[in-house]
């Protein structure tokens, strides 16, 4: 015992950063990629709305252990090279637009139609109800939801490690394999997990609190 | 005076039933005009209609020179002349109430800051509220929030306002500041159509008043037709009031 040495643990922070870095990429990404879903299915025609609920119904009913290798062996076969980082970025934002998305078209449809009827009424055109008006509504609601997802986004970035990305969850499995002290290795990437995911909780309900003593 | 608003013959469904049957009105420049009937006699869609919140289904409506019902309407131009006040409010309520009042003046009239500020509290002056400007509408009572709403619509210079049972939500000491408020409008010369339950407000301020019932206009003329009812409709409506 006690194998665990300075390099291994420069590894394990390695793999924490590329954790927090696939993290970033994927809310960045699937956050674009959710704004146009929410914005698609909340007030585009109606063609655009079926293919939008067929594309959350699609993902959500995908297991990100699939997208993530269809992203990364999938692509190749069809003669585009990507990098792990590509694919794995790829996959966790599509993943991710997709849930998103879905949260976020009930906090834009949950601002009373009165809001934009009354904005209609002051002759504002499309884009500036939905700017001015509706939006800002919508996001004071959505804040609590999406930052809760965040910790589900962290999580989720460990199943890049089935397409060879080195994160958090992947640098303790190689390390166990040198040091066989599996116990010792994964309690520290589970306080790891727990060190990033935790504040985003605490955040999430924090706000959540704020809201609902504001719209009381 | 040629009519500000004239409406042809409009009829409407709501799936099978007839909200409205075969109304006609005009409003002269100037005027106030009282809509009253029982609750689905149809005065709010009539009044909706106005301002194509609604459509109607046969009939034709001509509002501030707009063709309403016809195919080149350019609905934007409508609502910059057209101002409507919803009993609800209706405020936006991440804005404070001056941010409420200079959206429209700033985002469709393109008024420069300083210029939609002055009239922002110009407007709020009328409705006596310019001590309130920098609060948000949840810090104000029903009535309050109903003024600014006023002064809202008022701050895009309208030349008809809509009153959609603006004071079908308060109690009667906000009413009465509501009230005040659309009598001092009236004085101005604004002109005004307004669906209204106080009928005393309607005999006082009002030129014209129009009885809806069923969908239909059942009786129409000055406000003395409240004192004497030509129809048992009416006079059982007023009489209720009572």
């Amino acid at each position: 015992m006690g194998f665990l040495n300075a390099a291994h643990l420069r590894f394990l922070f390695d793999g924490l950063l590329w954790t927090v870095g696939l993290s970033l990429l994927a809310f960045v990404g699937g956050g674009l990629l959710g704004f146009a879903v929410a914005l698609g299915s909340s007030y585009g025609p109606r063609g655009s709305r079926l293919l939008v609920s067929l594309y959350i119904k699609l993902i959500q009913g995908t297991p990100l252990l699939v997208l993530l290798p269809l992203a990364y062996f999938g692509l190749p076969a069809l003669g585009l090279d990507v990098a792990p980082l590509a694919a794995a970025a790829m996959a966790l934002s599509i993943y991710v637009s997709a849930y998103l998305g879905e949260i976020w078209r009930g906090c834009i449809e949950s601002v009373p139609r009165t809001q934009a009827e009354a904005a209609e009424c002051l002759a504002l055109r499309w884009h500036q109800r939905v700017w001015h008006v509706i939006l800002p509504q919508a996001i004071k609601i959505a804040t609590p939801p999406t930052v809760g997802f965040m910790v589900q986004i962290v999580k989720n970035t460990s199943l890049a490690s089935a397409i060879g990305f080195v994160e958090l969850a992947r640098a303790g499995q190689i390390i166990n394999n040198s040091t066989f002290e599996p116990f010792v290795i994964f309690v520290i990437v589970a306080a790891l997990y727990f060190v990033l995911c935790y504040p985003l909780s605490v955040l999430s309900r924090r706000l959540e609190r704020k809201f609902h003593v504001a719209h009381r | 005076m040629s009519p500000i608003v004239e409406i042809d013959n409009i009829s409407k469904c709501f799936g099978s039933t007839r909200v409205l049957e075969g109304v006609s009105f005009t409003v002269r420049k100037g005027s106030v005009v009282a809509i009253i009937g029982q609750s689905g006699s149809g005065k709010s869609t009539a009044l909706r209609c106005i301002d194509r919140l609604e459509t109607v289904d046969s009939g034709h409506i001509k509002v501030c020179g707009h063709d309403v019902t016809g195919p080149g309407l350019d609905l934007h131009q409508l609502r910059r002349d057209v101002g409507i006040v919803f009993q609800s409010y209706n405020l936006f309520p991440h804005l404070t109430v001056l941010q409420n009042i200079m959206l429209a003046p700033r985002l469709v009239q393109k008024a420069r800051k300083p210029q939609a500020h002055e009239t922002a509290m110009a407007v709020l002056n009328q409705v006596g509220l310019a001590d309130k400007a920098d609060h948000y509408p949840s810090q104000l009572s029903g009535g309050q929030q109903q003024r600014v709403a006023i002064a809202r619509s008022l701050a895009m210079s309208p030349q008809l306002m809509l009153f959609d049972e603006v004071t079908s939500a308060l109690d009667p000491q906000l009413t009465g500041e509501v009230l005040r408020v659309m009598e001092r409008l009236a004085a101005d010369g604004m002109t005004m159509i307004l669906v209204t339950h106080e009928m005393a407000f309607a005999r006082k301020v009002a030129d014209e008043v129009i009885f809806m019932h069923r969908g239909r206009v059942w009786e129409h003329g000055p406000a003395s037709i409240l004192d004497a009812p030509a129809t048992t409709e009416l006079r059982d409506f007023v009489g209720n009031g009572l």
